[in-house]
């Protein structure tokens, strides 16, 4: 039961990172239809940012303090993402309006190269560490009910508990601010938005810096985790699924969906896994996600897809 | 002023019904597979052959597979790359584990265990559309991927996970050389075109299009949805297929699966978009465009830092690779969204012309 309960605190922990990849994927999405391949890259041009800053700042400064030198790499960081949201609207998105979804997400997957290599052509492509002072000792819980009790990893309490907070910032950004009901109302109808004045071109960019945000949240915490490097950005792929199953229009879709998708792999790795071979939990998250397609097509808070002629 | 189809009349059904229906188009066609056949052998060096030639053929072949399912029948797929692989798995198994199998019969083999595989994950394709589909059929890629690595049998339980084929020969021939492997590709593509290009002209290629255009007017008018799109599914990863078994046995000779990852999807799914969607004529184009640009900026940037005297390291040629690759993509995109072929057919229709303006 214990060893249960530990596989079962380790998915929720790993899917609530998940959720926070995910919510990238679907806050771009609403606001400009756009499926970002390139959440992935940016959560790696984020991370890579912050860890080199980090490493950068308190030379050029001459700080000692270290959370101090840590505050203005976030800031510094956030701000290249921000004008990083800025070229891709100016650059990009705003010459492919009314294209295809292929052919922006096409659009995407050529911002993942370009990312991948300007991230590394600028900020090295060596394995950096994020030290933002996350504690990374173990703590045993509920020694009292369960012989020994439940292994928890610090680290990634704090990690689920920082994204739990980025989530209700978000929702309350959407629904209690004006941009964020601007953002919400774009998401809703594109051409109705635009008509009782609101600036699509200056939504994209703050969803895009939104997104970016996000990113940099989620390149930070897996980033301490298990290293800045390239393979961050396969957490994007992990996370597709994800909105699939949460489906691509849903802010709380996105983290229960990250929720099921995080328990269900730990779980399958741990049961299923070493019955054929183990390293199932590539494929089986997408496998699962997959199935319940087949019941339920627009995921399970997506929008229902109504076909007209 | 030459290139006109004044005077050239139609009269029998059967020359109303021809693929080029211009007489200049057939006989520029055939010059090109004359060249392609004697010309191009007579001409390129091994380097050409191994570097550029085989892979743009057998990447143009499986280019125009994709070209099927996503660009006539409008089903996006991510999961090329897994079909490529299974074509490429199950053509060594049925190679190396019936006796006295030929090779051709080997990679028809391995097509039709893609068809299968394609078929079954296809089955999403019913019930969600578009970019869910997308993501659905990354589920076929992430499964291979694990099951080509994972399961003993499929390697023939080789320890390095790799797999490996040598002295393949054709009706007594051997394929050895790149000339050699190279006509032997030509000679799948020329096959596999004919055969696309005349299935997407057939009915079965107009109910992929009405599909493509509005499925639920195309079920309107009689079109069985679950049919089109699956046989679209089959007739694509059977090519995929075949494409992937020429790939793993043509070209690289021995592989693991690291040569069918995601990135191979996405590189075929560049190329029809770049190529030109629904043109066959466009997925050899985006072949060319995709193998050609990386070999051609590894080795121009090099020079170009050399004449602006700043050596560049191969990790920087690598990054801006990437960089200029993307860039270009996103270029392409902007400048031309309907891909080559449409300027291929802008500037046929400009050639009618001139050397008048309108």
């Amino acid at each position: 039961m214990a060893f249960f309960l530990e596989a079962l605190l380790g998915g929720l922990m790993a899917g609530m990172l998940y959720a926070l990849v995910a919510l990238g994927f679907v806050l771009i999405y609403k606001a400009s239809g756009v499926f970002n391949f390139a959440q992935g890259a940016m959560v790696l041009f984020a991370a890579l940012a912050m860890a080199r800053f980090s490493e950068w700042i308190p030379g050029w400064l001459g700080l000692e303090d270290k959370f101090l030198g840590n505050l203005l790499a976030f800031a510094l960081s956030a701000s290249v993402m921000f004008v990083l949201a800025w070229l891709i609207e100016r650059l990009v998105l705003r010459h492919l309006v009314n294209q295809e979804g292929v052919t922006l997400l096409m659009a995407t997957l050529g911002i993942t190269y370009f990312l991948d290599g300007l991230g590394q052509t600028i900020f090295g492509s060596d394995i950096y560490k994020i030290d933002v002072g996350m504690p990374k000792d173990p703590v045993f819980l509920l020694d009292s009910i369960f012989p020994g009790g439940v292994l928890v990893n610090l680290e990634d309490v704090y990690a689920a508990c920082i994204a739990a907070l980025l989530v209700v910032v978000l929702s309350l950004f959407f629904q209690k601010t004006s941009t964020g009901r601007a953002l919400r109302a774009v998401a809703d109808d594109h051409q109705a938005a635009q008509s009782i004045g609101i600036p699509l071109n200056r939504i994209w960019v703050i969803v895009w810096f939104v997104a970016g945000i996000t990113a940099l949240v989620a390149g930070i915490i897996w980033g301490s985790k298990m290293g800045v490097q390239f393979s961050l950005t396969t957490v994007a792929l992990r996370a597709l699924p994800v909105i699939i199953l949460g489906g691509l229009t849903s802010v709380p879709g996105a983290i229960i969906g990250g929720l099921i998708i995080g328990v269900g792999e730990k779980l399958s790795e741990v049961y299923l896994g070493p019955y054929v071979g183990g390293g199932i939990e590539i494929w089986f998250a997408y496998v699962l996600a997959l199935v319940f397609l087949l019941f339920r097509p627009q995921g399970l808070f997506g929008e229902k897809i109504i076909d007209r002629v | 002023m030459f290139y006109r189809e004044n005077g050239q009349f139609k009269t029998s059904y059967r020359s109303d019904q021809q693929i080029f229906a211009i007489a200049q188009d057939r006989w520029a066609i055939l010059a090109l597979i004359a060249f392609a056949a004697i010309g191009v052998p007579m001409l390129a060096d091994e380097y050409m052959f191994r570097a550029i030639l085989i892979p743009f053929l057998i990447l143009a072949l499986a280019a125009l597979g994709v070209n099927i399912l996503v660009g006539y029948c409008g089903q996006i797929s991510l999961g090329s790359g897994a079909f490529m692989a299974v074509g490429a798995y199950m053509a060594y198994n049925t190679y190396i584990r019936i006796e006295g199998m030929p090779l051709i019969v080997a990679l028809l083999a391995g097509g039709f265990f893609a068809t299968l595989v394609g078929v079954f994950f296809g089955i999403p394709s019913l019930r969600v559309k578009g970019l869910y589909l997308a993501v659905a059929t990354l589920a076929a890629q992430f499964f291979c991927d694990w099951a080509f690595l994972r399961i003993g049998w499929f390697t023939n339980n080789n320890a390095s996970g790799s797999v490996s084929v040598s002295n393949l020969n054709v009706f007594g021939w051997s394929i050895d050389t790149p000339l050699q492997k190279y006509l032997f590709c030509l000679a799948f593509l020329l096959v596999f075109g004919l055969l696309a290009k005349n299935l997407v002209r057939s009915a079965v290629g107009r109910e992929w299009m009405a599909i493509r255009d509005m499925d639920v007017a195309a079920a309107v008018i009689g079109i069985r949805p679950m049919y089109a799109k699956l046989s679209a599914f089959a007739v694509s990863s059977f090519i995929v297929g075949v494409a992937g078994g020429l790939w793993g046995f043509v070209h690289l000779g021995s592989w693991e699966p690291a040569a069918f990852s995601i990135d191979r999807s996405f590189q075929l799914l560049f190329m029809v978009i770049i190529g030109g969607m629904g043109s066959i004529m466009g997925s050899f184009f985006g072949a060319a465009f995709i193998v050609i640009l990386p070999i051609f900026l590894n080795q121009f940037l090099p020079w170009a830092g050399d004449l602006v005297g700043v050596p560049i390291s191969t990790a920087t040629v690598s990054h801006t690779e990437f960089m200029i690759f993307g860039a270009l993509i996103v270029w392409f995109l902007i400048v031309e969204p309907h891909g080559l072929a449409k300027l291929w057919s802008v500037a046929k229709q400009k050639l009618r012309l001139w050397p008048f303006p309108h």
